[in-house]
């Protein structure tokens, strides 16, 4: 039976309702609702399914794990099966027992109808896993397959998800209901959007329909500027949008919530810092808005109330608006009808769960029928009153990229963000410009934030533009000047300006006696870290000053300036909350919790903003250390502040302190909670380097003795170690001159990878091949002195990487997981596709692995979780890093052998018993693949090359039963496509030409077409491979490789660089970033393009397994 | 850090709390109850059901867009609920001087200055709503150098003479005639009635309406318990016995609760703030509602022609009324809003409605 949320209402009734936008009283219109929507949804939606939303990449991070966490979780509470299909091993939601079937393969339509043909479900979420999960919802829905299996959308209608996304009827609709939107014109050619652009005047935006993340998107201030960029949009999408611009104008976004009987609720408003033009992802953004009248609050929020009622969205949505600035006149700018990265923060920011009570509204709850998840006595049908506020700040690591702009605009780059609470803006901005982690100490005092033009600084913004704010007020810049500048708000210029003026105030003493205490509270209350008093006080030359911010501690503590904690409770204590949210501040007198000083809590530090090289995986970890805590009947504490997390969801713990994990603040909760330890490994890096200065202020860290974390951190004493213990590394040196790194190279020979401690520009760390390689390098990039040594190691070339993840007590390793690089080493081992279990290495190899490992375990004393990085070439190892911490690769091998580490690892660190009958990597039947999922599409301009600097931000795990169905499955997660038609080779050095040779064969045999660029088609051709040579993108011939990209007559392309160094704009690169901006799969290392061509060659997508977590993990071994 | 005035918050039960003063800078004593909304300083300061009272705004940054200017529009002022603020006093964490909005004209500071009312900042507001919700509303003072007035409770007062009219006052000129009982009204209903097209004849609290010719009565908000309304409360016996619409809000609801002989008692601590959510009894609807009260009826004691129109969904008291035969309703919450939502303002339709089919069956 087919029914719908409006139940028994005929079709003109639905549409009359529909366009009612303001309920009366007298109306009695909701006796045309069906009543029994629960009813009914009870009875006939047993089974569901949910779309997760793949690997992290830019625009869609790991925001969408919690939302879908929390969509199981309010599925599971009503006793639906549930079924998701997510290839992003690494998240909380593809762990076992959040949902009831798990598929680690990709969300395409053609994957998704396989699973259900397999599973038969009776329903499906679209909106929680982020625009990948829509899409896919979309496309389904077009090809018929929705109707086909009788499968019901719950929550939001498609119609409805289609009307929103579709920018041109999106338009249309809200004109119809006399909401204002930009003057746009939606065109699907050039000519088209040149002929826009004459009506509308320059400035224009242009905007791609149907991207994530504003992919696409840009303003142009000329015809030449917007041919190029509607080029390249059209290249994303068939339509493409030119519209007005709005540039200065305030944005604004709403968090809407509607049930099926038309109750709605905003949940929270945000403001973004900076003004229209920069995307709502790269800005600064504050909660609730700050300048806004009541009038422009309310007025905003009935229009988005409005339009959510007028597209009949159950469960919720965002609205993104344009404010103007000098009036009340605003544009909708998009309407999100999902889950979105806002949501997540909304969420995170009142500690209203959107996701939850979206779920449930799609199950036909009304909105008062559920409850406040933190009073648990009033209602969710409410708005939560907030007493703080918060401040998110994004995280880029765009120094990660060679070639890339810093520019900051209307699409996204950034790969993470923070949430910094606090009474008031400057104690929760300078909290948040901590948190970001880029060496930054807060608004002020930072030393490696100077610029040379300020004014273009201010005018063009970049990634760092608030600490070119802070320098202009240095500069004396008054805030109106700044204003004319960059247009922000003068509330937030003012608020800015205050701490400038109350660092200025410090600055005027030299001793703690000195300073008065109500300046020093003053300074706490504005969010000013004992680092920055430090610094502005004690004014130490050295750049480590952890002796003086120990005394600015003492002093304060003696003074009793202390830090009170504050809990978010949704209603700003109008009622008792027994929520275990809470924050720290100074603005107070009081705290809100008691505490039982009773040993029984552990503190587990969490990862941070999300960021290249530290991402879900770490969410992941602090998570299941955190239900392993609670296991052991402790009380979990939680200390994290990345919004987009699971681990801050106050579900999962018993205490969540969304805070700073700075030393400081650190410090600041152990004194409040005496906990029985502090977890510093399941979190990253951010935790790992607080352990030893936690240990020397004696507090008590569980696990691996933190002298032990130092040895293995530290080059000199690891290095000594492994010698002594007799395992191989690498040859290396710590160089202070350029004669030197000669005279070492010399020894060991090219090529070299080459780490300097200064960097000016470009990547950090780089391999290089030849003198003249070697030059280049250290005169562009680094500097090399006895302040700034260099360290020089030797790089074997065509050696296999191999990681090994394991968890030892009291030295003794207790379980193991050993995995293989696809790629040869040269490829960071966060970029590189991992083989568990090894498929290729000989068993001589893997024997003595773990002998190496039971010797580094034993020496350094191991007790919880940690990983090497090993190289291995003809059965000769050699070590090339340990981490005594859990690893990227934990949840990977935990899944893939069904055997959780993290557990493991926090019962050795609690020293509680651990079950014996550990599993063996050797009884798997079946094979993990982790992919890298890279996102240079979003990175205009960034050469898209491996190298042995990490690229990737995310990943995807997918499980197989032979090698060739796993790494197609993981291939086809992080986007890549099976070619139909023709491939563009340029297979690059000549080993990697041989190495390519095979895989050519199978193309041809399959019958495809090849072209290769000259060298590559010459050697084929010679080894008997038919082939079309074309020329070089800069050759003046009738055929390019650059133009077969262009006029897309190529659907994969391979493009080998000829040297291990990422080198400047040629070529290659022009091959490499015009297949990204056309979006054509690119692979840019042999290895893996074999790997991916054989698998394809062998396989089709039909021979594909379609099998379930449970169905490899849990069959039964039948030999 | 120079030049700042502190000044000494003390509560009934003996607690001191220091601030630093940003308003005008007199000793002065009044009942303190706090308000969770997020926007709306201009509108809350300046309602009259706030007399009396000693306000604390949970939400910690206040000040942030100024206060706007003395525009006037029907007679009214367009961007304040009275013509004065009417709070005894202003209590926040965080405040701002330096405001920013196109639409300020002064700081919030210079208006209390020029309204000589008291405002303190830097209290840690949050203790002090927990304090309120465990204990209750309480009596404080705001005590600066040398001068501590003596406690003073204002519920024993006769508020709603200090903020109604003194006269009747007419405005607009529609088609439908509302009589406008002024027990403390707020502009916006006056706005809300005009834009439906009424003419408002605003009378005072103890105005005899019953002789009056009108198409609808509509009681208004106020301070104060409601129990001290007695001439209001006479009156409005008199005109149930007749047909005409009648719809109250906030004191009003009370006060026709009351003439309907049912019983009002003071909430522990009230509702103030912009998120209170109300269901329309015998529905799936739940709507969001901006409030300001500290007495509520006793819905055990209605009479049985009466019968509640909305509860509120968190704790169960009684957030409307309505007559089982004759139009008359009433809403404990504000479906004028300013500030707040306005997802009820559909109640001014259903009043007009009730009067267009008055006129019908008259």
């Amino acid at each position: 039976m087919r029914f719908s949320f409006l139940g028994e209402m005929s079709g003109e009734q639905r549409r009359v309702f529909l366009k009612k936008n303001n309920y009366q009283l007298t109306a009695k219109s909701d006796k045309l609702m069906a009543l029994s929507l629960r009813k009914m949804i009870k009875d006939n939606i047993k089974k569901v399914l949910v779309l997760g939303s793949g690997a992290l990449k830019i625009g869609e991070a790991g925001e969408f794990d919690y939302s879908g966490s929390q969509a199981l979780k309010a599925m599971k509470e009503e006793g639906i099966y549930t079924v998701l299909i997510n290839p992003n091993i690494a998240t909380v939601q593809t762990s076992k027992g959040i949902a009831d079937q798990i598929y680690f393969l990709p969300v395409t339509p053609y994957f998704v109808e396989q699973v259900i043909l397999k599973e038969k479900p009776d329903g499906i979420l679209l909106a929680f896993g982020g625009q990948t999960a829509l899409n896919c919802g979309i496309q389904l829905f077009n090809a018929g397959l929705l109707k086909k299996y009788n499968l019901q959308v719950l929550g939001t209608p498609i119609e409805t998800i289609i009307k929103t996304e579709d920018r041109e009827i999106f338009a249309n609709e809200l004109r119809g209901i006399d909401v204002k939107t930009p003057q746009s014109f939606a065109v699907e050619s050039i000519p088209e959007a040149l002929k826009a652009a004459e009506k509308l005047g320059f400035p224009i935006i242009v905007r791609a329909a149907f991207t994530l993340g504003g992919q696409g998107s840009g303003f142009c201030s000329n015809m030449a500027e917007l041919e190029k960029l509607a080029e390249n949009a059209l290249s994303y999408s068939s339509q493409i949008l030119v519209e007005e611009s709005l540039k200065g104008w305030k944005e604004v976004e709403y968090e809407v919530v509607r049930d099926a009987y038309d109750n709605c609720i905003t949940v929270c408003n945000m403001e973004n810092f900076d003004p229209l033009g920069i995307h709502t992802g790269e800005s600064i953004v504050i909660a609730p808005s700050q300048t806004l009248t009541n009038s422009e609050y309310h007025k905003l929020r009935s229009l988005a109330i409005k339009i959510i009622r007028h597209f009949g969205v159950v469960g919720e949505c965002n609205v993104q608006y344009a404010l103007d600035p000098n009036s009340e006149d605003y544009r909708v700018i998009e309407v999100n009808a999902r889950l979105s990265r806002s949501s997540a923060l909304a969420s995170k920011a009142t500690g209203y769960p959107l996701a939850f009570v979206a779920a449930k509204l799609g199950l036909g709850y009304a909105l008062h029928e559920l409850k406040n998840a933190v009073t648990k006595t009033t209602t969710a049908c409410f708005e939560p009153a907030l007493d703080y506020v918060v401040c998110k700040i994004p995280r880029w690591d765009l120094n990660k990229f060679e070639g890339v702009t810093k520019e900051i605009g209307s699409s996204m780059k950034s790969v993470g963000e923070v949430m910094a609470v606090g009474r008031n803006f400057e104690e929760a901005v300078q909290k948040g410009l901590r948190m970001i982690g880029q060496g930054m100490h807060g608004f002020v005092g930072n030393v490696h934030s100077k610029f040379d033009d300020v004014d273009r600084e201010l005018t063009h913004p970049t990634d760092m533009r608030i600490f070119s704010i802070a320098q202009a007020f240095e500069k004396g810049y008054s805030i109106d000047k700044i204003h004319d500048l960059t247009k922000i708000d003068k509330w937030f210029l003012s608020k800015l300006e205050h701490i400038t003026k109350l660092k200025w105030d410090l600055q005027k003493y030299n001793n703690l006696q000195e300073l008065p205490d109500t300046l020093l509270k003053a300074a706490k209350v504005y969010g000013f870290s004992d680092f920055q008093l430090a610094r502005f006080v004690l004014k130490p030359e050295r750049t480590d000053m952890e002796s003086e911010l120990l005394e600015v501690r003492k002093h304060r503590k003696a003074k009793g300036i202390v830090p009170v904690v504050k809990q978010i409770d949704t209603l700003a204590a109008e009622y008792p909350a027994q929520t275990n949210y809470v924050y720290l501040t100074y603005s107070g007198d009081e705290n809100d919790i008691t505490y039982a000083d009773d040993n029984q809590s552990v503190i587990v530090l969490g990862s941070g903003a999300y960021r290249i090289g530290s991402s879900v995986e770490f969410d992941w970890c602090s998570v299941n250390a955190l239900n392993a805590v609670n296991k052991e009947g402790l009380r979990s504490v939680m200390i994290n502040y990345n919004p987009e997390t699971v681990s801050t969801d106050y579900d999962v713990c018993d205490r969540l302190y969304f805070d700073e994990l700075s030393f400081e603040r650190v410090l600041d909760i152990i004194d409040l909670e005496s906990p029985r330890g502090v977890i510093v490994s399941v979190g990253g890096q951010i935790p790992q380097n607080l352990s030893m200065r936690l240990h020397k202020a004696d507090v008590k860290v569980l696990g691996t003795s933190p002298e032990s974390i130092d040895r293995a951190e530290n080059r000199q004493t690891f290095s000594a170690m492994l010698d002594e213990l007799k395992i191989d590394q690498p040859r290396w040196n710590e160089l202070t001159s350029k004669e030197a790194i000669n005279d070492f190279i010399d020894e060991v020979g090219f090529p070299v990878l080459i780490r300097p401690s200064y960097v000016l520009s470009g990547a950090a760390m780089n391999v290089v091949s030849n003198k003249d390689e070697l030059g280049h390098f250290l005169d562009l990039a680094a500097q090399v002195s006895k302040q700034y040594p260099v360290v020089v190691s030797e790089f074997i070339q065509e050696a296999k990487e191999i990681e090994f993840d394991g968890v030892a007590k009291n030295g003794d390793i207790i379980i193991d997981a050993i995995s293989e690089h696809v790629e040869f080493a040269g490829v960071h081992s966060g970029d590189a596709t991992l083989v568990f279990p090894p498929q290729k290495l000989y068993f001589e190899t893997i024997r003595r692995i773990r002998k190496i490992a039971a010797k580094i375990a034993k020496s350094l004393n191991i007790t919880g979780p940690f990983n090497m990085q090993l190289l291995a070439k003809d059965n000769d190892i050699k070590v090339i890093e340990c981490n005594l911490r859990a690893s990227r690769s934990f949840p990977f091998v935990s899944k893939v052998m069904d055997f959780n580490f993290i557990e493991t690892a926090t019962q050795a660190m609690l020293d509680v018993p651990i079950p014996n009958n550990l599993p063996s990597m050797f009884e798997l039947e079946h094979i993990g693949i982790k992919a890298s999922q890279f996102s240079f599409s979003r990175l205009s301009k960034a050469d898209p090359v491996l190298g042995v600097d990490m690229s990737s931000t995310g990943e995807v795990g997918c499980i197989g039963a032979d090698y060739y169905d796993a790494i197609l499955k993981a291939m086809l997660s992080v986007g890549y496509r099976i070619p139909k038609s023709a491939i563009l080779i340029s297979s690059g050095p000549i080993r990697s030409k041989v190495e390519l040779l095979k895989s050519a064969k199978m193309l041809e045999e399959k019958g495809h077409k090849l072209y290769g660029t000259r060298g590559t088609a010459k050697f084929l051709e010679e080894n008997g491979v038919t082939i079309e040579s074309v020329g070089w993108p800069d050759e003046d011939v009738e055929v390019t490789a650059h133009n077969l990209i262009k006029e897309r007559k190529v659907d994969l392309v391979i493009n080998i660089p000829k040297n291990l160094s990422k080198s400047e704009l040629n070529n290659d690169y022009l091959i490499r970033r015009t297949a990204i901006d056309l979006n054509i799969p690119l692979i840019t290392n042999a290895r893996l393009a074999s790997a991916f061509i054989y698998s394809f060659c062998k396989k089709s997508i039909e021979d594909l397994g379609i099998d379930s977590f449970s169905d490899y993990v849990d069959k039964k071994q039948d030999w | 850090m120079s030049g700042e005035t502190k000044a000494k918050l003390i509560l009934q039960d003996g607690s001191e709390y220091i601030g630093t003063s940003f308003g005008y800078q007199e000793s002065i004593s009044g009942e303190m109850v706090f308000n969770t909304a997020m926007t709306g300083y201009p509108e809350s300061l300046t309602d009259p059901s706030y007399r009396g009272q000693i306000l604390v705004s949970t939400f910690p940054l206040i000040g942030n867009y100024g206060v706007p200017g003395t525009l006037q529009e029907d007679d009214l002022f367009r961007f304040y609920e009275s013509e004065k603020i009417q709070v005894s006093a202003f209590i926040v964490s965080d405040y701002t001087e330096e405001f920013s909005h196109w639409n300020a004209s002064l700081s919030l500071g210079d208006w209390m200055k020029q309204h000589k009312i008291p405002g303190i900042y830097g209290v840690d507001t949050r203790a002090l709503t927990k304090k309120l919700r465990e204990q209750g509303s309480m009596l404080a003072k705001i005590v600066f150098e040398g001068k501590e007035p003596e406690w003073k409770d204002p519920n024993l007062e006769n508020l709603v003479a200090q903020v109604s009219t003194p006269e009747k006052i007419v405005y607009g000129n529609g088609k439908h005639k509302v009589v406008l009982l002024d027990c403390g009204v707020k502009n916006n209903i006056i706005r809300c009635l005009l834009k439906r097209d009424t003419t408002v004849i605003r009378v005072p609290h103890d105005y005899d309406f019953t002789k009056e010719e009108y198409d609808g009565l509509f009681i208004s908000n106020g301070p104060g318990d409601p129990k001290q309304n007695t001439k209001a409360i006479a009156n409005l016996k008199t005109v149930f016995g007749q047909d005409t619409p009648i719809m109250g809000i906030c004191l009003g609801t009370q006060l026709m609760a009351l003439a309907a002989g049912a019983d009002t008692y003071k909430l522990k601590y009230g509702h103030r703030s912009h998120n209170q959510p109300v269901v329309l009894k015998g529905s799936k609807r739940c709507f969001i509602t901006s409030q300001n009260h500290g007495y509520a009826i006793n819905m055990d004691t209605l009479p049985k022609e009466w019968e509640p129109l909305f509860v509120n969904a968190n704790d169960g008291t009684c957030e409307g009324l309505k007559h089982t035969s004759k139009p008359f309703f009433a809403s404990q919450f504000h479906p004028e809003a300013s500030s707040g939502p306005t997802d009820t303002e559909f109640l001014f339709d259903d009043f007009i409605k009730m009067m267009e089919d008055h006129k019908v069956k008259r």
